[in-house]
């Protein structure tokens, strides 16, 4: 008789966990997070400034740390570029024509995100070293590709080949082509349309784009470690890094390290704000 | 009706397409060709040492089995904080939930060096397992540790929007049915999320398998003990030993490509699933 009203209670509620529950699941994500995530971005801060303020600054001011902050900015200022014209051209024509093999064309897109970056770096071994297709012609030109700066901007716009694309192509397909082609009987041409309506449009996930594809620029390791060759002159940040670490100069390591995690979370910072900046205006142009 | 017609308006196919396709070949497609051809001049004898001699066969195990290891710890944990992140209301959620990313946005070589300072024998974490008789830095647990670091956004981020879009009317049908929080977890919820959960587990194995930076600083990368895949390539590459390199990096690429056909096919799986119910 008595559970009887009580269950109709239940249902009333909207279905939840007990509050011991609740707490209980959010106490272990809390410490799972802090165990794997806060720790050890507070270790890296911790160990850079282990000695003192002026050996942090003395690293950073160092040549070589300045070299490596400088090949670093040039890959990513190569890079990121180059994979952002890519992306809008690739998602223009996959997500506003239809043709064969689009799908294909998709997973082809996606094949860098799963190839491993020392691969990624090898590859371009294979393709520019001497034995490779244009190492003899190369050698014979006096042109150095690989173990050299080039092969690190190749070996980055590898790794971070899909990042805008990957971000454009659903946003553009669920945006669908009925603006542009209503700007295009108005009588505009076609930059015009680009400029003006697809570009407003897609603002938000091209910035999101970029600001993913530089984080991975910046921080890409694996790729320059194979097609660098360990030498000075191909020290990107990264490089640097497990450079200073193998020379057993800790702190040296970690106060670099640590200008790449001020980058990174920035990128979160950034990555937050674009949402947040995005959502709404996504939520637009889908129910216009 | 004239939608055909109305495609033709938009200009720039042939130019973008072409374009596509130029930059695709170029960065992607000629390497990876040239990584076949050069696998194509290498006798059968010479291809077999390279991919199935002892040291490699003990790299695969450790690979693989770190890499599965660290993707179900994923997927557990994962699971639990896309949960709690999207059902619960609490202080620091927005930090919480911008802090998933730090594994993507995080050099691994950075993650690296600071896990391996941390679990090292005198380090934060590591002077607390110690004790317990527990050695992490150096050894395949390292591994281990690296891996579920780099893998950890994939299964969250993934199952995000999944359980945000889920109808609550389906889990009070099934209370008012007679169920109770944990039946319906595994009755309704668990199914209904499980294609979103298998593609975040899919994706933190892919990105385990490949991974380098964050373990060559955590495993000491002896041969037959703590030597990954990718850190063996990368020792052939040091001695200059391209034919092994080429052999090992074709076998990787192919279980990547299959990886990538699987998460493909789980994502189709997935939106049919959600378009069916």
């Amino acid at each position: 008789m008595i559970p009887h009203p009580s269950s109709r209670l239940v249902q009333r509620r909207p279905a939840t966990e007990p509050a011991f529950v609740r707490w209980i699941l959010i106490s272990i994500a809390v410490l799972f997070l802090a165990l794997f995530l806060v720790v050890p971005l507070v270790a890296v801060f911790a160990q850079a400034f282990s000695k003192g303020i002026g050996y942090y600054l003395h690293t950073l001011a160092n040549p070589a740390t300045l070299s490596a902050i400088k090949l670093t900015c040039i890959a990513a200022g190569i890079s990121v570029p180059l994979n952002c014209v890519f992306g809008v051209a690739a998602a223009w024509a996959i997500a506003k024509f239809d043709f064969p093999g689009k799908n294909f064309l998709i997973t082809l897109i996606d094949l860098p995100f799963c190839v491993s970056p020392v691969i990624a770096g090898f590859i371009f071994i294979l393709v520019f070293g001497a034995q490779g297709w244009f190492g003899p012609w190369l050698l014979n030109h006096g042109i150095h590709i690989i173990f050299a700066v080039p092969g690190i901007v190749l070996a980055t716009i590898f790794v971070t080949f899909p990042f805008v694309a990957r971000e454009l192509i659903p946003l553009m397909q669920s945006q669908g082509r009925s603006e542009e082609e209503a700007a295009r009987t108005l009588g505009a041409s076609g930059w015009q349309t680009f400029w003006r309506v697809t570009l407003p449009n897609i603002k938000w996930g091209l910035l999101y784009g970029v600001i993913l594809c530089n984080a991975r620029a910046m921080g890409e390791f694996g790729a320059v470690s194979a097609i660098g060759g360990h030498q000075d002159s191909t020290n990107t940040m990264t490089l640097y890094v497990q450079a200073l670490y193998e020379n057993y100069d800790l702190t040296g390591a970690f106060a670099v390290a640590s200008v790449l995690t001020f980058v990174a979370v920035l990128t979160i910072v950034l990555k937050a704000w674009v949402e947040r900046k995005g959502t709404p205006l996504d939520n637009k142009t889908t129910s216009a | 009706m004239s939608l055909s017609r109305q495609r033709k308006v938009l200009p720039g196919f042939r130019l973008t397409l072409g374009f596509t396709l130029f930059y695709l070949g170029l960065i992607v497609l000629i390497p990876l060709a040239a990584t076949f051809a050069k696998t194509t001049t290498l006798s059968w004898p010479q291809f077999w040492h390279a991919v199935a001699s002892p040291v490699t066969l003990a790299a695969y195990r450790l690979s693989f089995g770190a890499s599965l290891c660290a993707a179900l710890v994923n997927a557990v944990f994962g699971l639990l904080v896309a949960w709690v992140l999207v059902r619960y209301q609490f202080w620091g959620k927005k930090i919480m939930d911008g802090l998933v990313d730090l594994p993507f946005a995080l050099p691994t070589a950075v993650a690296g060096i600071t896990l391996a300072t941390l679990y090292a024998q005198n380090g934060w974490i590591g002077r607390w397992l110690a004790p317990l008789g527990i050695t992490v830095a150096y050894t395949r647990i390292g591994v281990f540790v690296a891996l579920t670091f780099i893998g950890l956004p994939f299964v969250v981020r993934t199952l995000q929007p999944v359980l945000e879009d889920f109808d609550p009317e389906l889990e009070e049908a099934a209370a008012s049915l007679g169920a109770n929080r944990l039946k319906t977890f595994y009755r309704v919820i668990l199914p209904m999320i499980f294609p979103a959960l298998s593609t975040g587990f899919a994706l933190a194995f892919a990105r385990a398998l490949g991974e380098y930076g964050s373990v060559v600083f955590i495993s000491s990368n002896l041969p037959f003990r703590t030597q990954i895949v990718p850190v063996l390539i990368m020792n052939k590459l040091e001695q200059f030993d391209y034919a092994g390199a080429t052999a090992l990096a074709m076998v990787m690429l192919a279980v990547s490509f299959l990886l990538l056909l699987a998460i493909n096919w789980l994502q189709w799986w997935g939106t049919r699933h959600s378009e069916r119910t």
